[in-house]
């Protein structure tokens, strides 16, 4: 995977696999402190401090049908190689927190990618999920949390065209009005 | 209806949809499963949904329930995209690009024709 955003989706997929009700993913970009956080917290079945042992382990997995797991070994890997961090706290019956932290202008970080395809892939495939989605880039924020759409919309699917062009506009605006800077001089717009 | 920009146009369009099916006769939706586990993933499944996403999108098609799953159970022919019409057995295809997820929805979807050379045994 060459993308961050693509293993926040892979991390949302343990989230989702975990029976998880709510899910929240945060990004959070700080280019002044030259840092890239990611985290995914959930409120699944948790797991035990063996399995958090174990789920670090490139050669374990949840799955019976394949021997191997290989997503969170991946990213961690793809952290530390960023002079950064992957962390795993859980807890059985309450929930998962996955951290993990990259030097943000790090030669070998992967690029965030297409965080709005990822949002919408959740959005729309798991809709059972209450996903909460937050972006932040230096002391910009932004936050969607999709309770409220649901509630608008009662029993009519998402993935109706007209609700798919909307969430698909909300989560990439939001991304985008977040990354302009205004500086003394004026705004500048990051661009990636 | 134009395009939505708000909570409260949503709600207008849930108002404007439940009147529309009440006139219409039950029919059923087509469902579309997309396979996303780690492999289905990294194999380019999220780009695969995308393309149906906006299929679904641009050609306005109404009744169509998208559902995502993890791992399929059919190992190396990620993607994978399952198409259930209503009435219809499970169609399962594999290595999906996103320009065969397009022709699935086209042809299959829309026409009801099953491409049978994108067809995989599940």
């Amino acid at each position: 995977m060459r993308e961050l955003s693509l293993h926040l989706l892979d991390i949302a997929e343990n989230s989702i696999s975990a029976g998880a009700s709510r899910i929240v993913i945060s990004v959070r970009e700080d280019l002044v402190a030259d840092e890239l956080w990611l985290e995914v917290t959930d409120n699944g079945k948790g797991m035990s401090e063996e399995m958090v042992a174990k789920v670090l382990d490139p050669f374990v997995t949840t799955r019976t049908t394949r021997k191997v797991g290989l997503g969170i070994p991946l990213l961690k890997q793809a952290a530390e190689a960023c002079n950064g961090f992957l962390e795993v706290e859980s807890e059985l019956g309450k929930g998962t927190r996955l951290t993990a932290k990259f030097q943000h202008s790090h030669i070998d970080r992967m690029p965030l990618g297409d965080l709005e395809d990822t949002m919408i892939t959740l959005l729309l495939g798991t809709p059972a999920v209450n996903w909460v989605f937050n972006f932040q880039y230096n002391d910009q924020f932004f936050e969607f949390d999709d309770t409220e759409v649901k509630e608008a919309l009662g029993d009519m699917p998402l993935s109706d065209f007209r609700v798919i062009e909307f969430l698909s506009n909300t989560i990439s605006d939001g991304i985008g009005d977040t990354k302009i800077i205004t500086t003394e001089k004026g705004v500048l717009y990051a661009n990636h | 209806m134009p395009t939505i920009k708000s909570i409260e146009d949503l709600k207008r369009l849930r108002e404007e949809a439940q009147k529309v099916k009440e006139l219409r006769d039950q029919t059923g939706k087509t469902q579309i499963v997309v396979g996303m586990g780690t492999v289905g993933i990294a194999a380019g499944a999220r780009d695969t949904l995308k393309a149906i996403l906006t299929y679904i999108e641009e050609k306005h098609l109404p009744d169509v329930i998208l559902r995502q799953t993890g791992n399929i159970g059919v190992g190396g022919q990620e993607p994978v995209v399952q198409v259930i019409l209503p009435g219809a057995e499970t169609v399962t295809y594999g290595k999906v690009t996103p320009a065969m997820a397009t022709q699935i929805m086209e042809e299959h979807v829309v026409k009801g024709n099953v491409i049978q050379d994108f067809r995989i045994e599940a």
